[in-house]
């Protein structure tokens, strides 16, 4: 399976994020894609799953399955966790598992999986910032796709999270996955490539304001 | 069809836990309702005259209550990024959300309003026409509310402009509604044609608001 972007573009608000990005991504690798705040690492995870629109250029993903789309086929860890906080851990993990399309999922080896088995009947509301991630984290182990973009996936994880998150990660490209994670820090595997958006930028006016 | 259900069984459960929408929105009809006698005084045959039409405004501005967050919390957690990119086609899962909010706000009211009805004076016979319209037209209600809420969805303070997109557009419901019920306490007027056309506008709602509501959240999240 290959993931292949050519002459990528995306516009928003008025102004280039980035233009004539072009890059590659097999199974088995990681992308790591850096770059200051403002650079479009975010634009260019949400224009991957279809969030944003191409301005221009294509997106092609070979050896997928030709009936979904790439979105449908990838799971997209944001910037916010998409968890409600009336219900509890279980709760989530379940709804998601069973909206992403796995059935019936078994949920509660997936609780074990990134350590929050023994909250699982807790209210989401009363989670920490980094047991969020983890739950959201969850979502990608329970329903199994391709696909994994990362947005700053260990900004909220202690040490020992982001080995556990490290270990998860290695396990899905050993499954034959692919990873492409925006990130400011280490990720705690080696990137097969590496994605730097400053220089592309270059081309466009910068505006710092504007959130990566 | 498990990730529709799985939308239906979370909004319901969101709803009926502690600050959800559902309870909110019984409380809020039971006290505009309580209200109207203490306002009007006791003038029984005036109460019973408008009671119909007390209980039918009641229960559109309660079922507005939880609409502007129906969209507005997914936007805000992220959840409605997850939806958009999810196998389930967008207007199938706006109509679960659509139905769940029936369900928990739409439904409850109809169970109370021949409770209510008991205030505002009704007969036996204006309160089947009452619950008979309102188990008709609240899903109108919904689905019409459906699109405001997905236009307003990423706006903070989104529910004023809700009721401003949304009350102007639920004028016919409000006719047909009201009409219907006072067929039973106004003898010469007939039920059945107003009854008709509400029911017309109903599944007119259902089939256009899904499409709507999704087609304003694509664009919106562009």
């Amino acid at each position: 399976m290959r993931l292949s972007a050519v002459d990528l573009a995306c516009h928003r608000g008025g102004r280039d994020v980035f233009t004539a990005l072009s890059f590659a991504v097999a199974s088995g690798e990681v992308l790591a894609v850096t770059g200051r705040n403002g650079a479009g690492k975010s634009s260019l995870l949400r224009t991957i799953v279809g969030l944003v629109r191409i301005a221009h250029g294509g997106l092609t993903l070979e050896g997928g399955d030709p009936e979904l789309t790439i979105a449908e086929q990838a799971h997209y860890l944001g910037h916010q966790d998409a968890l409600k906080p009336a219900l509890s851990v279980a709760e989530n993990l379940k709804f998601w598992a069973e909206f992403l399309g796995a059935g019936p999922a078994d949920t509660a080896s997936t609780l074990v999986a990134v350590g929050l088995a023994e909250i699982a009947d807790l209210p989401a509301a009363y989670l920490s910032a980094g047991q969020r991630r983890r739950l959201s984290i969850a979502r990608l182990l329970a329903v199994k796709r391709p696909i994994w973009l990362l947005d700053e996936p260990t900004s909220t994880l202690d040490a020992a999270s982001q080995d556990r998150l490290a270990g998860l990660m290695r396990a899905h490209l050993t499954e034959g996955g692919m990873i492409l994670a925006a990130t400011h820090g280490a990720l705690g595997l080696p990137a097969s490539r590496e994605l730097q958006l400053d220089d592309i930028r270059a081309i466009a006016p910068a505006t710092a304001e504007t959130a990566s | 069809m498990t990730a529709l259900a799985a939308i239906l069984v979370r909004d319901m459960r969101i709803a009926m836990r502690v600050g959800g929408g559902a309870l909110m929105g019984v409380l809020f009809f039971l006290v505009v309702v309580t209200l109207v006698p203490f306002a009007l005084g006791p003038d029984l045959p005036l109460l019973k005259r408008i009671g119909p039409a007390i209980l039918w405004l009641a229960a559109l501005l309660a079922s507005l209550l939880a609409l502007d967050r129906l969209f507005a919390t997914d936007h805000e957690d992220g959840s409605l990024d997850l939806i958009l990119m999810g196998r389930a086609p967008l207007e199938l899962v706006v109509a679960a959300k659509g139905l769940a909010h029936w369900l928990t706000t739409g439904l409850p009211l109809i169970v109370t309003a021949p409770l209510v009805g008991l205030l505002l004076n009704l007969d036996a016979a204006a309160e089947l026409a009452l619950v008979l319209t309102l188990l008709v037209g609240t899903p109108a209600l919904t689905f019409i509310g459906l699109i405001g809420a997905a236009i307003a969805v990423t706006l903070r303070r989104g529910g004023l402009l809700l009721a401003v997109i949304v009350l102007p557009l639920t004028v016919p419901v409000l006719i047909f509604g009201v009409a219907a019920a006072n067929a039973a306490t106004v003898r010469p007027m007939p039920f059945g044609t107003p009854f008709t056309i509400l029911c017309a506008l109903s599944l007119a709602s259902l089939a256009v608001g899904p499409f709507a509501a999704a087609a304003a959240l694509r664009q919106e999240m562009e």
